[in-house]
């Protein structure tokens, strides 16, 4: 089957590319566009390592489909840090340690920034609902939760 | 050891990969392309257990995007009759495992694989081998495995004369159990069974391999040792190793299941046959059907103690399934269950059982939980029985200094009892319940391991350093060898570089395994740094005319001293790095070692849960872990593994399990159905670290990553029977099985 061609906005970037009808956003992301930053876990929708946001809301990327792209504003991590200046949950996730071996992290980021655009002050509970659907194997979300939380009073006092 | 002043070690740094892993910089295994590269997928079996009669691969390799088509005929064969040991794995199983050969032994066993200029077109073509079966009888569960008419799956295992499905055997015996048990005020024997749980890794399997014209290799993939996935590569494809370059991507988690290789020698095959370079990805449920997991196990111990607590005496027995092929891991489980005992009388006993599940592999502290479930949950019932407190009676029987131990050693100085006491004067042992709430302990061993490692310290021109190790970085060891390297070069860590070598750039370095990577990098970067140390004191005194006796190297400079002292001015790292070349050239050492005296590591864990009666759901409310790590490097990694490890053996007492179905299939291959923990259904992890250094090392470090998964299975199931009234003695008490127990009461 002929490919389409998707014209899409991927972190402020207007991009065009071309992708099979059944190819997911995910595969497009890392394969066509060499966005490797957002991760495989899964493909079924279940780990989280894939999140993005779509047009401000946070979908895993293995689940849609690279066609549905087309005329929507899609982040990844590659756009999360402002050139060298880290964004504030990328830096307390390295001051608090808050990742171990890193592959969770990308999508972990993401879910987390969503979160924090919704709601600044979240409980422990909301942050540990929101993240439910971001698999982490080796840290039990222990350092995950403190950062995010540690975050969001640390952007609020900046927001202040 | 060392007089350190502790500038670095012990400190909080930021990772040295850090800013790559929070940017999606980093490259794991399935993140690098090469130019001309195809795709390959795996084609496997749909019997549990199965003759392979015939494969015909005609019509695969005469579809249009097909490069290369490759069966076990083109993996080189070990024969059954002798055993070719690769570290812990056994040649003869892994040919036979990376692709079936005589049979096909469980349900997703490779049988084919298939590169293709797409992956769809690989999958395509895969779906076009015809493979002729004879379906044979299949066994899953130990029970039914080792019945005496149990369909066999090796005819070659035999027991007492008789093909079998008991394929190993290993036994621990200290002092005259029969004389321990005769001497016992209370004797209590309990039987326990425990389920395959799976790494859980979230990086897949992946490799992307290129062999050129000249038969030089290189292979992209994650792993837990680039080394063993060269030498294991060579083993499975005849390719020597000097001509296989693994250079090791980062690795997405492994636990243990990255200890071994799937996919590389197949991708090897297909390069070699297409000339093309090949990329292989597993799918998640490939992971789930074919790669992995722990054993699952029955055991069954029986401990004795006098009226005032003392234990005199202890056995067990543990049936641990390995798969369809030999090795599990029996040492684990019989030599760690009463290891933290300081017991006269033990007879520890372990069998490996094949059956057709997917072959094994580790899983942080191979075998240790098993043991310790059974054991932990069984002192529990002794504690409750002489009316002690749990912690107390540990107390009472904990190893120490100079006690026997069944697996072999004595214990040379070890922070048991430390972890105990930590325990009993934490709040949380003190700390009021509530209703349908209960509280349980429970403590756990690990072997740690040294072994080989090598280190190569540069100093840059400009006078900072680079560091290069063998081994993976899988949850922050490279922070700690920067903090290692600063503190005893006296430079801020972000001067120091840490890198991982790939096989053609470092020595010789054993897997990323046994909780022995910050031990023994640290042996050898301290070595390697003390070199540079001397080599930048023999430059000063170069550039002064003096002896090098007469220089010290203090806080980052070398300084002259006794007569001297004061007659040059300090040089700086930087100073003499510029002058390297006029000195006597570059400047950088590499140590290469067998690293000896890594101690063993014990933990004591505290556990609160809520049973909610209605639903069945066992929520754990508050985890504490006690740990001597003998020192902490860098603390946030060495708590990340104490909590990392606790949320696993969560995972495995409350949900996760294997489900096979009537056919002997993986019936719950995703993330969906093996229910791992999700950040809503886990508290905060607490953590205490305690630090008596191990005599043996340069900073004191013992193994950290692999006891905090030992005391967790029994842990929460003592919590359960405290909020209960009610044992379990099988796991997971997944909400099911808990109202099944509540609806029998």
């Amino acid at each position: 089957m002929a490919k389409l061609h998707v014209a899409t906005t991927i972190n402020g970037e207007p991009m065009e590319f071309l992708c099979d009808p059944g190819q997911s956003l995910l595969d497009a992301l890392r394969g066509t566009l060499g966005l490797t930053g957002t991760k495989e876990g899964c493909g079924t929708g279940d780990c989280g390592a894939c999140s993005i946001t779509l047009d401000g809301r946070l979908v895993c990327s293995c689940l849609m489909l690279a066609a549905e792209a087309e005329g929507r504003e899609i982040a990844t991590i590659e756009g999360m840090a402002a050139g060298e200046d880290l964004h504030p949950l990328q830096q307390k996730f390295l001051e608090m340690a808050a990742l171990q071996c890193g592959i969770c992290t990308p999508g972990m980021l993401i879910a987390a920034r969503n979160l924090l655009e919704r709601n600044p002050d979240p409980t422990e509970t909301e942050v540990r609902f929101w993240l439910a659907g971001n698999l982490c194997r080796c840290t039990g979300y222990d350092k995950i939760v403190r950062a995010v939380m540690e975050t969001a009073e640390e952007m609020r006092g900046a927001a202040r | 050891m060392n007089v350190i002043s502790n500038k670095w070690i012990g400190q909080r740094t930021i990772r040295p990969d850090g800013a790559d892993k929070v940017t999606g910089r980093a490259a794991y295994g399935a993140d690098t392309v090469m130019p001309g590269m195809i795709w390959a997928r795996v084609l496997r079996s749909p019997h549990a257990h199965a003759r392979i009669l015939r494969i015909d691969t005609s019509k695969a390799e005469a579809l249009p995007g097909v490069k290369a088509v490759m069966t076990a005929k083109d993996v080189v064969e070990f024969p059954l009759d002798k055993s070719v040991m690769l570290g812990i794995q056994d040649m003869r199983w892994m040919c036979r495992n990376v692709m079936a050969r005589e049979k096909a032994l469980f349900h997703g066993h490779p049988v084919a694989a298939v590169a293709a200029t797409t992956e769809a077109i690989a999958a395509e073509a895969c779906a076009l081998i015809e493979v002729e079966y004879e379906v044979l009888p299949w066994v899953i569960e130990i029970e039914d495995a080792i019945k005496p008419d149990a369909p066999i799956l090796h005819d070659f295992i035999k027991l007492d004369g008789k093909p079998s499905n008991i394929a190993g055997k290993l036994e621990h015996k200290l002092g005259d159990v029969d004389a321990g048990f005769a001497q016992a005020d209370v004797v209590i024997e309990r039987e326990f069974k425990t389920r395959p749980v799976h790494q859980g890794y979230i990086e897949s399997h992946a490799c992307l391999v290129s062999v050129s014209p000249d038969g030089k290799a290189t292979i992209w993939s994650s792993s837990q040792g680039q080394f063993m996935v060269r030498a294991m590569s060579a083993y499975l494809t005849g390719i020597p190793q000097s001509d296989i370059r693994a250079i090791p991507a980062e690795i997405g988690g492994g636990f243990g299941g990255k200890t071994i290789i799937y996919l590389e020698p197949l991708a090897l095959i297909l390069a070699r046959k297409s000339g093309r370079p090949v990329k292989m990805i597993m799918s998640r449920e490939e992971v789930f059907r074919a790669s992995g997991p722990t054993s699952g196990s029955m055991s069954k111990v029986k401990i004795g103690a006098t009226k005032d607590g003392k234990i005199v005496a202890a056995q067990g027995t543990f049936y641990l399934q390995a798969g369809a092929l030999p090795g599990s891991p029996i040492r684990g489980a019989a030599g760690c269950a009463f290891a933290p005992y300081d017991i006269p009388n033990v007879h520890s006993l372990g069998f490996d059982v094949v059956s057709n599940r997917s072959k094994v592999a580790a899983y942080r502290a191979p075998g240790a939980p098993i043991g310790a479930y059974a054991v932990e949950c069984v002192v529990d019932e002794i504690a409750e029985a002489l009316k002690m407190d749990p912690l107390e009676l540990r107390l009472k029987n904990a190893a120490k200094q100079g006690t026997k131990a069944a697996h072999g050693p004595v214990y040379p100085r070890i922070g048991f009892v430390e972890t105990i006491e930590a325990a009993l004067a934490h709040p949380h042992y003190k700390a009021p319940l509530g209703k349908h709430q209960g509280r349980g302990v429970a403590s756990g061993f690990w072997f740690n391991a040294g072994g080989e490692s090598s280190a190569q310290v540069n100093v840059t021109e400009d006078g900072n350093v680079v560091v290069t190790t063998g081994h993976p970085d899988i949850g922050g060891s490279r922070a700690s060898t920067a903090n290692i390297t600063a503190e005893l070069l006296g430079i801020d860590y972000k001067r120091v570089s840490v890198l991982i070598g790939d096989t053609a750039t470092i020595g010789y370095s054993n897997l990323t395994g046994g909780s022995r990577v910050t031990f023994a990098s640290a042996m050898v970067v301290t070595q390697s740094t003390e070199k540079v140390i001397t080599t930048l004191r023999e430059r000063a005194a170069k550039i002064w005319k003096i002896d090098p006796e007469a220089v010290t190297w203090d806080d980052g400079e070398a300084r002259p001293a006794g007569d001297n002292a004061g007659k040059f001015p300090a040089l700086t790292l930087a100073e003499i790095a510029a002058k390297a070349s006029e000195t006597g050239g570059p400047i950088g050492a590499g140590v290469q070692l067998n690293t000896a005296g890594a101690e063993g590591g014990f933990a004591t864990h505290v556990c609160d849960v809520e049973v909610d009666l209605d639903l069945g759901i066992v929520r754990v409310l508050r985890y504490t872990s006690f740990q001597d790590v003998g020192r902490a490097i860098h603390p946030s990694y060495v708590e990340g593994q104490m909590q990392g490890g606790a949320a696993q053996g969560i995972g495995w007492a409350l949900s996760e399990e294997y489900i096979y179905d009537k056919k002997g299939r993986v019936d719950n291959a995703s993330f969906l159905d093996y229910r791992m923990p999700v950040c809503s259904d886990l508290p905060m992890l607490d953590t205490v670290i305690i630090e008596v250094p191990n005599p043996k090392h340069p900073q004191g470090v013992r193994g950290v990553g692999e006891v905090p998964l030992v005391p967790p299975l029994a842990a929460v199931s003592n919590a359960v029977y405290n909020a209960l009234g009610r044992r379990f003695y099988s796991l997971p008490m997944s909400p099911p099985r808990v109202l099944e127990v509540l609806e029998g009461a």
